[in-house]
């Protein structure tokens, strides 16, 4: 019976490309939806500002972003993320501004108590087995309405100036004494960063293939990794080279960068991972295996607090003030960008790349309708449309394969 | 008797391949209008699959061979095509809308309407009509969920009639009815028959069959074995169960050389009241032992407790106010949740693969290590080349067939999807396995396969606990058999006193007494 074993590691090019479809898919997406903008902002889109804005923009729909595909995966969905954001921006601005505590310490206070919050809500679903989406529809009216009650209604501001520069502030030039054209680039250390990093990305990318080869474990093609590598590098090499043109690394943009590496971790590699895919692929199966999915339930919903606090403040220092209808609709695009990235809404299937990669094609469409003046109607027509398309796409995939 | 000479269904040559095993090959069958045809057959020998091409439910073009017609070749494409022309089947599994009411159930897709609204006179009065015919007395308003198994299976059987059935073809119509129940239902079938309906009955009760069926097709393995008239000769059930068996059970089931040890696992006066029905108790004070090395049988009829037995063991993962005790080797354990049963060295494999067992979009892999993830981490990461390696390792211990251990096990055969549910639970590493229903739905030669892993197990010193509700696999594999009956074990059977038929007396006594 061995000789059915699986022969070759060279899986040919064809077959590479249509099982990994969806993926190269999203990436070639991103990629035409920003050179269709940057042709039709004749060229704004790529400005270092712009670059700069998009990232500030975007970064707590990615940080949501990632708890919610968890979320997802293990099968559920959460509603209240936006009114979670309002609450915690509300809570934090109160004890800053109000009580006049030190950040460092409402920074993790916050964060605790958007860990609370979802588990407020994590409770019902896992331990009660209410409907997810009955329960965070739920918490969506009453945290929305807790953010009117303590906010009273009014706007509170302004943060103080160090809190503000956590959402706002960039990675100084650590490395301005050895800035070979200060004139051009502004913050040489964000560009020597990115090319460390390239750097490290491509010995990494070989020496795992080299490891794979020897265990025998498959490999992409040559072709498609020396693609791959190069797309990305020159991607990243030219973002990079326009942040350093401006100010460098925003703050948000190291944390985002850190939280992505850190759930992708989680998601490939960690048991906790596993069982939530397992989980969500089969409830009743991962159960009987003896994990504990209500457990596991819980914290995902944990998980969505913390992060959804942590959106929350940097919003509210972005903005400079906690407002009550700070993140009114935020849910949506966060699990749009979810769905985007191929997340499958019964549970069991996606990935952390394609949440992020969702939803910087939801934040650059955004930003290039902004630029080129279309109105908040058509915005909101064109992503419905592309959520269709991407999800259509998808499905008459799956049924095709 | 009437003359039976038309023929009202021919399938010739009828050829069904799923991926990994041919589940019909070359079967023919053929059906006279008017008559009671039974098609029996083991679990496995394609039964089922034969009435799905039939029905539609595999169009046309997805099988080999001719479906003739009341002479014309037909081609379904789906089930409406084949109710269209009077072939109606009702499954194992019955399809009726628990909480919509008998009448809306009979009508449900057909509803008497005009312009979309529905005359509720006329459908409650066309359904009294119906009911009566099948000779159920409830109001047409009761809920399906009111009425008792037997009554639904009426009810689907009105609804057969209120779409000009022609041929009626009923997939296990009497395996979860009682005695009066299947009476009554048979004596239906025998009162249609003589209206000049036709029927396929397919069973495994060979008594009812002997009782009711003109003529007897017997599948085995997926082809036609042979058509028996009920009416030349006087056809024993030990003829048919030739027919179906084929061969001498030695060929069927590997041998061994029990060296039974030590007392393994000892469960001990056994409570459990029903899931749903929390005033109901549902076992009643069950006591058995397991010793290593050696594979003990639960006996029983479906419903009779044994897999909630086993569920209720393992982790609680079934009933309420379970009480009773637990030994190891002689000592108490805690199965109260499930990880602390997989501690104490159990493993249940589950008889519901598809959804208790397995994550069907994850692949072999994933699966295989999902109950001991910690056995391939450390401090909560997954080492992927250990994890490989064990993937690999009971890949081809196991023989599971299969491009890599990176496919997705949706896409395995029964057999090899059993033997991924087995590698997970073998990872990790119990001491005592309890398999439920380990071979069905899955085709003859890997439920060999599935037999010989258990004797190389039992051989290594571990006990296995196997249910089945297949007698002959319990007695070719088992060197000792209980036998359970409406939540009792009601005997205790060695390897010499047990038959087929010292099991079903054990049964039927023991339903006599309460």
């Amino acid at each position: 019976m061995a000789g059915q074993t699986s022969a070759s590691n060279q899986t040919s090019i064809g077959a590479y490309l249509k099982n990994n479809i969806r993926e190269y898919g999203l990436l070639v997406a991103l990629v035409v939806i920003m050179v269709f903008f940057q042709i039709i902002t004749q060229g704004v889109l790529f400005r270092p500002v712009n670059i700069t804005n998009l990232i500030l923009q975007n970064s707590f729909i990615v940080i949501m972003a990632l708890g919610m595909l968890l979320i997802i995966v293990a099968g559920h969905i959460d509603l209240s993320v936006g009114s979670i954001v309002a609450f915690t921006g509300g809570l934090s601005a109160i004890m800053l501004v109000k009580w006049g505590i030190h950040y460092s310490i409402v920074v993790p206070i916050c964060l605790v108590l958007g860990g609370i919050v979802g588990a407020a809500q994590g409770y019902w679903v896992a331990y009660q087995k209410i409907p997810s989406f009955i329960v965070t529809l739920a918490g969506m009216l009453v945290f929305r309405g807790l953010t009117y009650l303590v906010l009273q209604n009014r706007p509170i501001g302004p943060f103080p100036k160090d809190f503000q520069s956590l959402s706002t502030g960039f990675v100084p030039d650590l490395l301005y004494f050895v800035n070979p054209a200060p004139e051009t680039i502004a913050n040489f250390f964000s560009l020597v960063v990115v090319l460390v990093l390239v750097a490290l990305a491509v010995y990494f990318g070989l020496k795992n293939r080299a490891i794979n080869e020897k265990h025998g474990t498959e490999n992409e093609p040559f072709v498609f990794f020396v693609l791959q590598m190069a797309v990305t590098a020159i991607v990243a090499i030219f973002l990079g080279y326009q942040l350093a043109t401006y100010k460098g690394f925003p703050n948000v943009l190291v944390v985002m960068a850190l939280l992505i590496a850190l759930y992708t971790f989680l998601t490939n590699r960690s048991t906790i991972g596993r069982r939530i895919y397992a989980m969500g692929g089969n409830e009743k199966a991962a159960k009987l295996s003896g994990i504990n999915t209500e457990r596991l339930t819980f914290y995902t919903f944990v998980n969505m607090g913390v992060l959804a606090s942590l959106a929350g403040m940097i919003i509210a220092a972005r903005l400079n003030s906690a407002t009550p209808k700070a993140g009114v609709g935020f849910e949506l695009d966060v699990i749009a960008a979810c769905f985007i990235g191929g997340a499958s809404a019964s549970g069991g299937v996606g990935k952390i790349t394609g949440a992020v990669i969702g939803a910087f094609i939801m934040g650059v469409m955004n930003n290039g309708m902004s630029i080129v003046g279309l109105g908040i109607d058509y915005q909101q027509l064109v992503k419905g449309l592309v959520l269709l398309a991407a999800v259509f796409f998808d499905v008459y995939n799956k049924n095709k394969g | 008797m009437r003359k039976m000479d038309k023929i009202i269904l021919e399938m010739r040559g009828i050829t069904k391949t799923f991926p990994g095993v041919k589940a019909l090959n070359n079967v023919n069958i053929k059906v006279r209008e008017g008559e009671i045809h039974a098609l029996v057959g083991e679990n496995g020998a394609g039964k089922s699959t034969l009435m799905k091409v039939l029905s539609g439910v595999y169009p046309a073009g997805t099988y080999e061979g001719d479906i003739v017609y009341d002479g014309e070749v037909r081609r379904f494409s789906t089930i409406a095509d084949s109710e269209h022309l009077g072939i109606i089947i009702i499954h194992q599994e019955l399809a009726l809308v628990p909480l919509l009411s008998i009448a809306e159930n009979i009508f449900l897709g057909n509803e008497i309407a005009s312009g979309g609204v529905i005359d509720w006179r006329e459908t409650f009065s066309r359904t009294r009509e119906l009911l009566a015919k099948v000779g159920l007395k409830e109001a047409p308003a009761t809920l399906i969920t009111d009425i008792g198994v037997g009554k639904q299976q009426l009810v689907e059987i009105a609804k057969a009639l209120s779409k000009k059935v022609r041929l009626l073809i009923l997939d296990e119509p009497t395996a979860s009815l009682n005695e009066t129940d299947s009476d009554a239902l048979l004596r239906l079938l025998m009162e249609f028959r003589a209206q000049g309906m036709t029927s396929i009955i397919i069973s495994h009760k060979l008594n009812e069959i002997k009782k009711v069926a003109d003529n007897i097709t017997i599948l085995r393995d997926g082809g036609t074995v042979e058509t028996l008239d009920c009416h030349k000769e006087d056809i024993s059930e030990d003829r048919i169960i030739k027919g179906m068996v084929g061969r001498d059970m030695e060929d069927r089931y590997p041998s061994r050389e029990p060296k039974v040890g030590e007392t393994l696992l000892e469960v001990k006066n056994w409570n459990v009241f029903h899931q749903h029905h929390r005033d109901r108790q549902f076992l009643h004070d069950v006591n058995f032992t397991v010793r290593a090395g050696e594979v003990v049988g639960i006996a029983g009829l479906m419903g009779a407790g044994r897999t909630e037995t086993a569920m209720s063991i393992f982790g609680r993962s079934w009933g309420h106010k379970i009480t009773g005790e637990v030994t190891m080797r002689g000592k108490p354990v805690d199965v109260s949740t499930i990880p602390k049963a997989i501690d104490a060295g159990l493993a249940y494999v589950t008889e519901d693969r598809k959804h208790l067992g397995l994550v069907l979009i994850n692949n072999i892999k994933e699966n295989t290590t999902l109950a001991n993830l910690e056995g391939v981490s450390r401090s909560g990461v997954i080492d992927d080349r250990k994890e490989t390696k064990v993937a690999t390792d009971y890949r081809s211990l196991l023989r599971i067939r299969s491009h890599s251990i990176y496919q997705e096990t949706v896409n395995l055969s029964g057999g090899n999807q059993q033997k991924v549910v087995l590698s997970k639970w073998l990872f990790t590493n119990p001491e005592v396995l309890i398999l439920d229903e380990p071979t069905r739905g899955i085709d003859v030669g890997a439920k060999f396969e599935i037999y010989s892993i258990i004797n190389q197990l039992a051989a290594e010193g571990k006990g296995i606990l196997m249910i089945s509700s297949e007698m002959p696999e319990l007695l070719g594999t088992c060197d000792r058999i209980y036998v359970m009956n409406e939540g009792r074990i009601v005997a205790e059977l060695s390897k010499a006193e047990a038959s087929q038929e010292t099991i079903m007396r054990a049964i039927m006594r023991s339903g006599e007494k309460h």
